[in-house]
């Protein structure tokens, strides 16, 4: 069936998906990120010692702290809409306003974070 | 004109696993709001007016793990270290982890659809999937 799609990445990008396809993106990378930081902060708690101390210091950095508080709200607040939107179909038609709506409620709380880890790695 | 209702009835739907795991996914993204409510009622009962920055309370939601606290302002660790609070992060760390690694899969399997390549990721995931959250609440349970 679907099996043997020949979509390169680059014509998978040129597809022109708007805002859904935004989400569904972000969504995907933002999994990952936050994946990716729970299995290392798993391991690291678990493991102590120098590496521990590695993933430890990229934690702290204010760069990483921004990244993941992006991929933690994104993937949160997208994933509540996909829920919704999955589990109450006839809401589906509006797709594309509850998108809206979710960067709504992400860009405010996401810009206090950003503010906050700012003023915390400036100030000590 | 209004477009016809594509939603079929769940009886003509057909139910199997990859089924089954998508509308886990759903009600475990539920369950993880579910638990971070509960983390947060729970930190301003034990005293997140006073005693706690945003900071703080937001590592309260994520897993109420003790070891997170360490670093913060929280005097009284000892009412965070009861078994209900450790079972409900054992909880949170199976289900995240559940969650996460069944979306990893999906991940992958849109990027590569040879048949073993497709097993053999099954077969490492399903392998983690017990390790990982074991890691997580053995150190929950045991710091």
């Amino acid at each position: 069936m679907t099996r043997d799609r020949n979509v390169s990445i680059f014509e998978g990008l040129r597809y022109q998906g708007g805002g859904p396809q935004t989400a569904w993106l972000l969504h995907r990378i933002s999994g990952l990120g936050i994946v990716l930081f729970v299995t290392t902060h798993i391991l690291a708690s678990f493991l102590g010692g120098d590496l521990g101390k590695l993933f430890n210091a990229v934690y702290i950095s204010w760069w990483f702290q921004i990244f993941i508080i992006f991929c933690a709200l994104f993937h949160g607040i997208n994933g509540l809409r996909i829920t919704l939107l999955d589990l109450w179909p006839k809401l589906l038609e509006y797709q594309r306003e509850a998108i809206w709506v979710e960067w709504f409620v992400i860009l405010p709380i996401f810009g206090v974070a950003i503010i906050v880890i700012l003023n915390t790695a400036v100030g000590g | 004109m209004r477009s016809r209702s594509r939603t079929l009835p769940l009886n003509k739907r057909g139910m199997n696993f990859e089924t089954l795991m998508w509308l886990f996914t759903r009600l475990s993204a539920l369950a993880m709001y579910l638990f971070m409510v509960v983390a947060i009622i729970g930190a301003l009962i034990m005293g997140a007016r006073t005693q706690m920055n945003l900071a703080d309370v937001l590592r309260w939601a994520f897993t109420p793990n003790v070891t997170h606290v360490q670093s913060t302002n929280v005097l009284e660790l000892d009412s965070w270290a009861t078994p209900f609070w450790k079972a409900l992060a054992s909880l949170m760390v199976f289900t995240a982890a559940a969650h996460g690694l069944h979306g990893l899969l999906s991940v992958l399997d849109d990027y590569f659809a040879q048949p073993w390549v497709r097993t053999l990721f099954r077969v490492i995931i399903t392998i983690l999937l017990p390790i990982l959250p074991g890691i997580g609440i053995y150190v929950i349970w045991t710091s």
